[in-house]
């Protein structure tokens, strides 16, 4: 068994030299860095962060020293994240990176809060915010930082977004109006049993009175504070010529409300006062679930720009300095230590460096670059110190791009949503009208029920599920998808997607990779094949030819000199003193003196590669194209669910058999042009068929306009523009099934919410029209019905516990071993 | 029955009383985060940081 690191989970090679005595047991640890966290973390006391979170800590990278963190100190640097409060202590807004649960965040506060100078300190752990109030009379902000860093966590001057600040201040509006009408409710609801009562028993006239009165009291506040948003909805529509379900309920509410307060000081007829507090409330309820769910959303998957660093330290002529990001000119130097989020776009200086690209991609596993690859704002250096030359800052970034995408996306209206609209108006227009009717005909058979009849229609009748819960399903099931790395680019590419019945996918760069790889090594002259491809794989690491990329990364033992590339045959070298050749057949076999080996063939599908030394051919390697990891299981999961599959590509017949045999594909056309491809899509559209095409987006844009889906596989920066409505981030297809099916789930939700609402509409409004319900009924059974449609949108939110863990490392079993 | 006459005056006042309490727990931001507070209760914090523990950690 591999033994894993106490702190992060990683697991360690034995043997494990580093331990910690922490609970009564020895735990082991990957590095001193990870050590050093977990020695502090228990030496405070904390020993029950590993007990009870629920994901494993980031990797420790060592970075606490003080003297990067001072540079927070600078006040032109604080003032775009601290605000200094009247009574002389500061506020910090910060995000944290490495806060993965709860229990991330209770180790910040418990650790920090004792600290000398720390008023007050919050950490969210779903934002990965942290609210730090501090003394500076007392402490630095940059000494603080230090310590958080300290405890294994990066802690970053974000930006607060408007956006965020708005929406707190909508959610605590919310809150308050809810609040005041629930309590107005009760009380109201009191007072209403006892008239109830009293009326049945000869309640004094003195007392219907009072309690008519203190009706009044109580509800004038819910109508005019809580009601608020509803009456303020119901002008915006009417002035923009689209009544929403607002001006009914307005309606509703404010007739009640009237017709109560006129009756309570004529001393004589009925009073609604308990209906009209009663619906405000439970209409509440439901908005501010649906913003609720809104603002999750939003909060977990937009924004993402603002995870990016203020703070970058340049190489400059007087060597390192740090300064804030926004001050940063393209073609500057900086430099990116182990552990931090890299500031800019750029391209990589002057190392290899390992990338966790995960905030764009979604996918952990580290991406390994080379001298003059693009790197990506946002993505964590991993291993060693990078230079990055600074291409595009702030608002250019690919990170910050995407946000607007994904923003645009949101902001636009898929048909569903226009098509449930329109209705929602010629519905309300409908009741409108259909209330007028009924209490005209109240009117001549029974003039002193027609009001209560109309308020009884008013408020029965439930348009939530067009107006509310529709587009709450769009949202929420777009964020989900979000998550998971599957952006949607316009909102109507959800349904295309639920409704697709065929895709045809490109090959290169979609089912396979973009580079080929070994698929076979051959030994000819006995030796081991490891010890071979390890001697390939040190020449190839000196060679700048596409199909050295297919070799593995050298090991650096081998040490490699004299090595003269031939264009066209191979390359040459000395390898740990050995003089070899790779290339050609010809070419590698043709440093032996001896005689030619038995006739040896290349390989029958792709490309051989041939490694020879003075003694004679010692291996040949097989290179092909590898199809990607998770291909095959995505494809079976598509065709599980119904789908047919189709491979367009414009390669050989060859290598396109191969790789649908291999993929159990039985449609493929090879050899397409781009235009015989789209004629593909239209012949199959014209039998119709609504066709998804699954492209890398690079060299097949007519084709993808011309799909009803597009959807486009990439990663890093060439994503950005992509013409597709569909961007898988991850690498490969993984995410696909799932997407399709949740498209399908979303768009089920809203086909039953609908249904629910005309069978809703169809029972009680003649019920309602007859004037067999009580306006209180009718308002209980209308916001029934809006919870109903509201939580049942609100379902979409939650993901399936595969999908849950992908993106995230699993918890380890170490709080297992803790007693 | 006219003790009603001072019962729900004093109800209304307690009524206020709580609709002040809720405005200035919103206000104060109790309600920004409803899920870290159900697990810190989950965890033990009886166990105070030991002497020296405030020094800054070893570099």
């Amino acid at each position: 068994m591999t033994a894993t690191c106490l702190h992060c989970g990683a697991a360690i090679r034995e043997p494990v030299t580093r331990t910690l005595e922490i609970a009564g047991g020895r735990r082991p640890l990957c590095s001193a860095a990870c050590e050093a966290v977990a020695t502090r973390i228990r030496d405070d006391g904390l020993t029950d962060f590993y007990r009870f979170r629920t994901a494993a800590a980031a990797p420790a990278t060592g970075s606490s020293g003080t003297a990067r963190w001072a540079a927070y100190d600078r006040e032109q640097l604080q003032r775009e994240f601290v605000t200094s409060l009247p009574d002389g202590t500061r506020e910090a807004d910060l995000l944290v990176q490495g806060v993965r649960c709860a229990a991330c965040s209770w180790l910040i506060e418990r650790a920090m809060g004792p600290v000398a100078g720390v008023r007050e300190i919050a950490v969210d752990p779903l934002t990965t915010r942290m609210r730090l109030r501090f003394d500076p009379r007392v402490t630095r902000l940059g000494e603080l930082l230090a310590r958080i860093a300290a405890l294994g966590y990066e802690p970053l001057a974000g930006t607060v977004e408007a956006g965020d600040r708005a929406g707190l201040a909508e959610r605590r509006a919310g809150l308050r109006r809810l609040i005041i009408a629930g309590l107005g409710m009760s009380e109201v609801m009191t007072y209403a049993t006892a008239m109830y009562a009293g009326a049945l028993q000869d309640m004094s006239a003195e007392i219907r009175e009072f309690l008519r009165l203190v009706s009044m009291l109580v509800a004038t506040p819910v109508v005019f504070y809580s009601g608020v948003p509803f009456f303020a909805g119901a002008w915006r529509g009417m002035r923009g010529g689209r009544p929403g379900m607002d001006l009914p309920v307005s309606l509703a509410i404010a007739a009640a409300y009237a017709a109560s307060v006129w009756h309570t000081f004529q001393g004589s007829g009925e009073v609604y006062f308990d209906s009209a507090v009663m619906f405000v409330f439970f209409l509440s309820c439901a908005r501010f679930l649906e913003m609720s769910g809104r603002h999750r959303a939003l909060g977990l998957s937009g924004a993402l720009a603002r995870h990016l660093p203020r703070v970058a330290t340049r190489l400059g002529t007087a060597g390192p300095e740090l300064l804030g990001v926004t001050e940063l000119e393209p073609g500057d130097r900086v430099l990116v230590a182990p552990g931090q989020t890299v500031p800019v776009d750029g391209h990589l200086d002057n190392t290899t460096a390992r990338f966790d690209e995960s905030l764009l991609t979604g996918e952990s596993r580290p991406v390994h670059k080379r001298a003059g690859d693009a790197v990506i704002a946002g993505s964590i250096n991993l291993l060693e110190a990078a230079t990055v030359r600074v291409e595009r800052v702030g608002a250019g970034t690919v990170l910050a791009q995407i946000g607007r995408l994904v923003t645009t996306a949101r902001a636009g209206r898929p048909r569903l949503v226009e098509v449930t609209d329109r209705v929602a108006t010629w519905f309300i227009t409908g009741v409108l009208l259909l209330a007028a009717l009924v209490g005209a005909a109240w009117w001549l058979y029974e003039p002193e029920r027609a009001f209560e009849v109309v308020l009884a229609v008013l408020v029965v009748t439930c348009p939530c599920a067009l107006a509310l819960a529709t587009p709450a399903a769009f949202t929420v099931g777009m964020s989900a998808l979000a998550r998971r790395g599957v952006l949607l680019r316009r909102a109507g590419a959800l349904e295309s997607l639920s409704r697709a019945t065929d895709l045809v996918f490109d090959k290169t760069g979609t089912l396979t990779e973009h580079t080929a790889g070994i698929t076979h090594v051959e030994p000819l002259g006995g030796g081991e094949a490891a010890a071979l491809l390890a001697l390939a794989a040190a020449l190839e690491s000196r060679s700048e030819h596409p199909l050295a990329r297919a070799f593995p990364p050298a090991a650096a033992a081998l040490a490699v000199s004299d090595v003269v590339a031939v264009p066209g045959s191979g390359i040459e070298g000395c390898v740990a003193g050995r003089r070899l050749r790779l290339g050609t057949r010809a070419f590698a076999g043709a440093l032996a003196t001896a005689p030619e080996q038995a006739a040896l063939a290349d390989s029958a599908g792709g490309q051989s590669v041939w490694l020879g030394d003075a003694t004679g051919l010692l291996a040949r390697f097989d290179i092909a194209e590898q199809v990607r990891p998770g291909t095959a299981a995505a494809l079976a999961a598509l065709r599980g669910a119904g789908l047919r599959l189709a491979i367009a590509s414009g390669d050989q017949p060859g290598p396109v058999g191969a790789v649908a045999d291999t993929l159990g594909v039985t449609t493929w056309h090879a050899a397409l042009q781009p235009a015989a491809k789209l004629d593909l899509v239209r012949t199959m559209q014209r039998d119709g068929r609504i066709v998804g095409m699954v492209g890398d987006g690079i060299n097949d844009s007519p084709v993808l306009a011309g799909a009803d889906v597009a959807i486009a596989v990439g990663s890093g920066a060439s994503l950005a523009h992509h013409a597709a409505d569909c961007l898988l981030l991850g690498a490969g297809l993984e995410m696909l099934p799932p997407a399709v099916r949740h498209a399908r789930r979303t768009m089920h939700i809203v086909r039953q919410n609908l249904w629910w609402a005309v069978a809703y509409n169809v029972v009680a409004v003649p019920l309602a029209a007859t004037g067999m319900l009580a306006p209180w009924v009718a308002a209980l059974g209308m916001s029934a019905s809006s919870l109903l449609v509201t939580f049942n949108a609100l379902r979409l939110g939650r993901l399936a516990p595969a999908a849950a863990t992908a993106s995230t490392p699993a918890a380890q079993p170490v709080g297992a071993a803790l007693p | 029955m006219s003790i009603i006459f001072v019962l729900i005056p004093l109800g209304l006042g307690l009524l206020g009383a709580a609709v002040l309490a809720f405005f200035w727990a919103v206000r104060s931001g109790q309600f920004d985060d409803l899920e870290t507070p159900a697990w810190r209760v989950l965890l033990d914090d009886d166990s105070r940081p030991p002497p020296g523990g405030d020094d800054p950690p070893p570099d």
